[in-house]
């Protein structure tokens, strides 16, 4: 499976929950299958999902999903740590390790060679990573969820993008919508 | 009262409850005291443009953040600053340890310290030096403008207003 069959599939989770989505073609993908006010995609500043949506995890109760990908968090190895060692329960990071910088043309990342996130993340003092395939990703999310449990989720799946519009919805607006969905 | 206590004091007096902060020397009491305090969730970053997402994410979460940093992480930040925080139009108080000004003992830091205000006038970001003690007295009246215009404002804080260096 590719991203895009991926978050359509795991789309009906994902409807009542506030997602922090990654730059680039996953914001496209997850605003064409299913545009909810409790999506903040990320227009711009790759690397910073996992951090926004820690952020916004630790400042209030509900439940946070990241989309982020492995070129993103390789961006921002730092996040790593910083997750480990203030990850509240609320947190779900959701990696989807498709070995590719996907919105810049599939370059490979070193995901896809030796490097190993999930150990990176257990190493970096993350409590709970689990590494499923792309076809178990509804069920590991809604598990995580259940559990209660600050997760770091890595999705290995197949390089590849859906072909979407980019988002043309001004920042302050998706901004200004999201604020709202987290504080109703 | 010290400047440390009363700096932060001024954070709590206007709603910062997250902090984030990568450390310098000269912000070493600010740090020590942000921590101290019940009122504010502290969670130190590994780098600045990190540290700004920690804040925007707790800024759509009900929480007023700052950020507590070295001038040279002016130049980790200014995708950030631009496409994050500004973009999205944000508040965000960046109170900045200005290494490489007077007294400072280290070449290497006014290498930073020369474009420090020039960045910060590109990316028209409005700009506080506190170089006196007494230019503390502004803080408060700073953040509540922070807060106001939802814009990301610096406050540089020279060697002179942290009193040197002592016998580095």
């Amino acid at each position: 499976m590719i991203r895009s069959e991926i978050l359509k599939e795991i789309a009906p989770i994902l409807r009542d929950q506030l997602v922090v989505c990654n730059i680039g073609i996953p914001s496209q993908e997850l605003h064409a299958i299913d545009d909810q006010p409790t999506n903040f995609y990320m227009l711009g500043t790759m690397g910073l999902a996992s951090s926004i949506g820690l952020g916004l995890a630790i400042a209030q109760p509900k439940p946070v999903i990241v989309i982020d990908g492995d070129g993103s968090v390789l961006t921002n190895l730092g996040t790593l740590p910083t997750i480990g060692n203030n990850c509240p329960d609320n947190y779900i990071l959701m990696i989807v390790d498709n070995g590719s910088y996907g919105s810049t043309g599939d370059q490979p990342t070193y995901t896809g060679k030796k490097t190993d996130l999930a150990g990176m993340a257990r190493a970096a003092g993350c409590d709970n990573v689990v590494e499923v395939q792309d076809v178990d990703t509804g069920e590991a999310l809604q598990a995580a969820l259940d559990s209660g449990k600050g997760t770091v989720m890595i999705v290995k799946c197949d390089s590849g993008n859906a072909k979407n519009p980019v988002i043309t919805m001004d920042p302050v607006i998706i901004r200004d919508r999201f604020m709202k969905a987290v504080a109703s | 009262m010290s400047i440390s206590k009363k700096i932060v004091d001024d954070f709590v007096a206007n709603d910062v409850s997250f902090i984030t902060t990568v450390p310098c020397k000269q912000l070493a009491g600010v740090i020590d005291e942000v921590e101290a305090r019940p009122e504010i969730f502290h969670i130190p970053s590994n780098k600045e443009d990190e540290g700004m997402g920690l804040c925007a994410g707790a800024w759509m979460g009900g929480k007023r953040p700052a950020i507590i940093m070295q001038n040279t992480a002016i130049g980790v930040t200014i995708n950030t600053l631009a496409t994050l925080t500004q973009y999205y139009r944000m508040p965000l108080p960046i109170l900045i340890s200005y290494r490489g000004e007077l007294r400072e003992p280290v070449a290497c830091q006014v290498e930073m310290a020369v474009h420090t205000k020039a960045l910060l006038n590109q990316m028209l970001i409005p700009t506080y030096h506190f170089h006196k003690e007494s230019d503390a007295d502004e803080l408060d009246a700073i953040l509540k403008y922070t807060f106001m215009c939802n814009k990301p404002v610096a406050i540089l804080t020279d060697a002179s207003f942290w009193g040197g260096y002592g016998d580095q």
